[in-house]
């Protein structure tokens, strides 16, 4: 056992170079690589060490828990990170840290806490911050009873020279991260400097991450959440003293290895490099410290597996979202940058090719869903007014003064000689109503025996309601099931280019999962509903369920799991309409009854039909 | 520390073009800047605010007014008379963040004096620092739709026209909008997307020497910032005596009728609504006429510029995406066989 966390950051901080624990040796890392056999890696293969995900049974569309890498070696690369960060919280931008509340990511804060400067400023951003208090303005209750303006430094100032943690940071409002994300640019907040570094407390769960923008700026992203407190106590391991052989060309080594990795902001490369001139401490830049630096700020990044050279097999597919598809192949590494390369794909987080299958990296996609969710009310039509805080919406100077009038001759008599005395308690701010925008979810039968035509149709139709969409701002997801399970095509939306790549690469056939679909489109609607949004789910079906929430076939099971997926819908207050476009139609309608939606018989209803249809319907 | 400077910025060739017209000639009424992250865009408005020689200003002036030629609907410079002082100050770049309120952006009755001093008083709000700047606008497209309205019409008049909260005021509110956004992320309405003078797209650049030599420079500025600077110095001196001159030049321009023919030749064969296009597309070229020194307007300048004047003002079947530079490029070649 080692001491706590602080001991563990004792040292030098300036001196990182000797008592590293964490590189680990290109050899021992190239053997599980290898042994996958280059570019046709399984997403099984490659999760490696991690039994239970070796044995292909992993459920699709669950993700697995956090970093597969042995956490024995995630934590040395964790707490070097930290050591770099309290070096130059600014410079680094900060970390990116994926925990759950609990003593690892408390000693990982105490160590970053430690390693700081003793007098450098910490603060906590709590999550519903204002902006007065965040940027600085006028100290209100202050203000209002010393008759005159008593302004107070923001968040952003104190924190000069310091760092900024920020727990929930998944939650973040867009309008928050704008305003961090132009202080970290310009060091400034409100023309006072705001040179701080920031730690972003990842609590997110599945699909929600931190707002990009601002993560692309932070020089790290730590994932702990495989990581147990046993971990923590990895005795540090007696490092190379070698700082390795001086590198000719540092910055274009980093950016060769961003390339091959799929880095496309070039933020990365650029925060890259100055961790290696951290870490190098003096000229010439060693091989080490790339690599180091490599491993902590471009393996995070990493958006495809870097393949090695012998390998012929095309490159792994691409995300939807990855902005490397259609680029050549990167440029030939040469011997040294190869070397280079195969210390850093260990420390790539192993279910990256399983997230990649999956359909999108995490950091990502994920913000499809959450942005432009309605800030709160501070737009529409006014309906009253309520006490409140005039910086937090708008005031309501005539409710005001209503308020604050009954109690002039007393408040007066205390030999006050302003003319209009009006306190905290005085003020009105207007409560407004926004228009709630609409998002449809399309749940689409993507069966064989939903005939491959309907598929055409159903994309025709959503398509077509997207272009209406696109003008009155409302959303569209698109949900499909075919073979044994369902997936989320098009998380809510209102970009047409995702939508448009979405519905192009749908594929048709297979069995009618029916029921894992009514699951899967329930679960987005009541994600919509949870960001503000009013969910409308329109299902495509035959109704003829073959396929079992289990992924085995059996008509009688799957159509009466099917029949239970849409009672649940019902219990959830969700408002459905269930287009028939089978020939028969009696499947259909017992699903639509149980779900208590709107039943549509449409055979033969083309594109155009379809989206008259379902505008009639909602 | 100095901001890095608007001559080492790499590739983006199109970006710079267009922040340079709208720096000569802020009517044509801001630059729409579409593409990925971490492309440079923030980096260029701020190098490009920075270059430009610092302007004096009025003391005490909340619209910052050129004290030569006070703006006349400014509320201050009005209410004084006689020489008035003047200061030099650099050139505004105001960010406007995502949810920022009306009120922050418009301006508001001034709490502080209504509550203590009983005075009714404006207090102005980023549109009136932004006046004879830059506002820039990061995520443009996840703005609200009625605050992006909002600045579109004030960008386009040069006043900003408060009527709220009993106050009844106009001020001057000249700046060069500069929105930027992502996309996939969602996009700007038609309807708005037109009322933007230029629209550019950038991409992270795709091959290793370009890409490495964004990161050298980057990396060479931020170890020195000073010495990257004055090293930048006589090429960012080249730049701004450009765009100083193309100022003065512009009022006397010429722009022959062939040019303008051209120009509606290229909007009906693009089927562009209304007239915003061709007369963007003219000043525009006349802008760009002016960068380049020349003497007149020519088919060339309007060539060089058409693809971002247009490209977002090409009615279009929301899903159908051949491509509006792709389609502008194909109307290029027909009008200019």
């Amino acid at each position: 056992m080692t001491g706590p966390a602080p001991l563990t950051f004792g040292g030098n901080p300036a001196r990182t170079s000797e008592d590293e624990a964490g590189v680990p040796s290109p050899v021992r890392e190239r053997g599980s690589v290898a042994a996958s056999g280059g570019r046709s890696i399984s997403p099984a293969a490659f999760a490696g060490e991690r039994g239970e995900l070796s044995n292909g049974d992993v459920p699709q569309g669950k993700r697995a828990p956090g970093n597969t890498e042995a956490p024995r070696k995630i934590w040395p690369d964790a707490l070097r990170a930290a050591r770099l960060l309290a070096t130059d919280p600014h410079g680094f931008g900060g970390a990116v840290l994926r925990a759950g509340p609990g003593p690892v990511r408390d000693r990982w804060l105490d160590g970053l806490r430690a390693a700081l400067p003793p007098g450098t400023p910490w603060r906590r951003l709590p999550p519903g911050i204002g902006d007065d208090s965040l940027l600085g303005g006028l100290d209100l209750a202050a203000t209002l009873a010393a008759g005159r303006p008593v302004a107070r430094a923001g968040l952003l100032a104190e924190a000069d020279g310091g760092l900024i943690v920020m727990p929930m940071a998944e939650r973040l409002p867009p309008g928050i991260a704008a305003r961090l994300a132009a202080a970290l640019d310009t060091g400034t907040a409100s023309e006072s400097p705001a040179r701080f570094g920031l730690v972003l407390l990842d609590e997110g769960e599945g699909d929600e991450t931190v707002a990009e923008a601002l993560a692309d700026r932070l020089a790290f992203r730590i994932d702990l959440s495989g990581v147990g407190i046993a971990d923590c106590d990895t005795p540090a391991v007696a490092a190379d003293t070698d700082p390795g052989a001086p590198e000719l060309d540092p910055l274009g080594t980093l950016c060769r290895l961003a390339e091959a990795l799929g880095v496309a902001s070039l933020r990365g490369p650029i925060l890259a490099a100055r961790v290696a001139r951290a870490l190098a401490a003096e000229e010439p830049v060693g091989t080490d410290a790339i690599t180091a630096a490599a491993r902590l700020v471009l393996a995070p990044r990493a958006m495809r597996l870097p393949t090695p050279e012998e390998a012929e097999a095309p490159p792994p597919p691409s995300t939807e979202d990855g902005p490397t598809e259609d680029t050549t192949d990167p440029a030939p590494l040469d011997a040294a940058e190869d070397r280079v390369l195969e210390a850093v794909r260990a420390a790539i987080p192993a279910n990256l090719l399983d997230q990649l299958l999956a359909g999108g990296v995490r950091l990502a996609t994920a913000k499809a869903g959450r942005v432009g969710q309605p800030a709160a009310a501070r737009t529409g039509r006014p309906i009253g007014s309520r006490r409140g805080d005039p910086r937090r919406g708008r005031l309501d100077l005539l409710a005001t003064l209503r308020a604050a009038a009954p109690w002039q001759a007393l408040r007066r008599a205390e030999g006050e000689t302003r003319p209009i005395v009006v306190r905290r308690d005085d003020l009105r701010i207007r409560i407004l109503r926004q228009r709630t925008e609409t998002t449809t979810v399309f749940c689409v039968d993507a069966s064989g025996s939903a005939a491959l035509e309907r598929l055409a149709e159903a994309k025709g139709a959503v398509e077509l309601l997207l272009a209406e969409a696109y003008v009155r701002r409302d959303r569209v997801a698109l949900v499909a099931f075919r073979g044994s399970t369902a997936e989320l095509v098009l998380p809510p939306t209102r970009s047409l280019t995702r939508a448009k790549r979405g519905l192009s690469g749908l594929p048709g056939g297979g069995g009618t999962p029916l029921a894992a679909g009514i699951d899967a489109a329930l679960s987005v609607a009541l994600g919509v509903r949870r960001s503000g949004s009013r969910p409308v789910i329109v299902l495509l079906t035959d109704g003829r369920a073959n396929v079992a929430r289990s992924g085995e076939g059996g008509r009688a099971r799957a159509g009466a799991e099917a029949l239970q997926a849409a009672r649940a819908l019902r219990t959830a207050g969700l408002p459905a309409l269930v287009i028939d476009t089978g020939a028969r139609g009696e499947g259909a309608r017992a699903v639509a009854d149980a779900m208590a939606a709107r039943y549509l018989a449409l055979p033969r209803a083309d594109a155009g039909l379809l989206s008259v249809a379902v505008r009639a319907a909602l | 520390m100095p901001t890095f400077p608007f001559s080492a910025i790499v590739a983006q060739d199109e970006m710079r073009q267009a922040l340079l017209i709208a720096a000569v000639d802020p009517s044509i009424g801001g630059v729409l800047v579409f593409g990925d992250r971490g492309t440079g865009k923030s980096t260029a408005i701020r190098a490009l605010a920075a270059l430009l020689p610092p302007m004096r200003a009025v003391v005490g002036c909340p619209y910052n007014c050129d004290p030569d030629s006070p703006a006349e609907s400014c509320p201050h410079c009005a209410s004084t008379s006689g020489p008035r002082k003047s200061h030099k100050k650099p050139v505004p770049v105001v960010d406007l963040p995502l949810g920022a309120t009306e009120d922050r952006v418009v301006g508001t009755l001034d709490l502080e004096r209504a509550l203590g001093a009983g005075v009714k008083a404006f207090e102005p709000g980023l549109l009136a620092r932004a006046n004879r700047g830059f506002l820039y606008i990061d995520e443009v497209n996840l703005l609200e739709d009625h605050l992006v309205d909002l600045l579109l019409d004030v960008a386009a008049s040069g006043v900003n026209t408060v009527e709220r909260e009993g106050l009844s005021l106009r001020h001057p509110a000249k700046f060069v909008l500069v929105g930027s956004g992502n996309p996939e992320e969602g996009e700007l309405r038609p309807q708005l997307l037109d009322r933007f003078g230029l629209a550019c797209e950038v991409t992270t650049p795709r091959d290793i020497a370009t890409r490495i030599a964004v990161v050298r420079a980057r990396d060479a500025y931020e170890r020195d910032p000073e010495g990257f600077c004055t090293a930048r110095a006589r090429d960012e001196a080249a730049i701004r005596k450009k765009i100083l001159l193309a100022r003065e030049r512009l009022p006397g321009l010429a722009v022959p009728d062939s040019a303008l023919e051209r120009a509606a030749q290229l909007c009906l064969a693009l089927g562009t609504d209304g007239l915003r296009g061709e007369l963007t597309l003219m000043r525009t070229a006349r802008a760009l006429a002016a960068l380049d020194g020349a003497e007149a307007v020519t088919d060339d300048h309007i060539r060089r510029v058409a693809p971002a004047a247009l490209r977002h003002r090409l009615r279009r079947n929301p899903l159908d995406e051949s491509g509006s530079t792709a389609r502008v490029e194909r109307a290029l070649a027909e009008v200019f066989s």
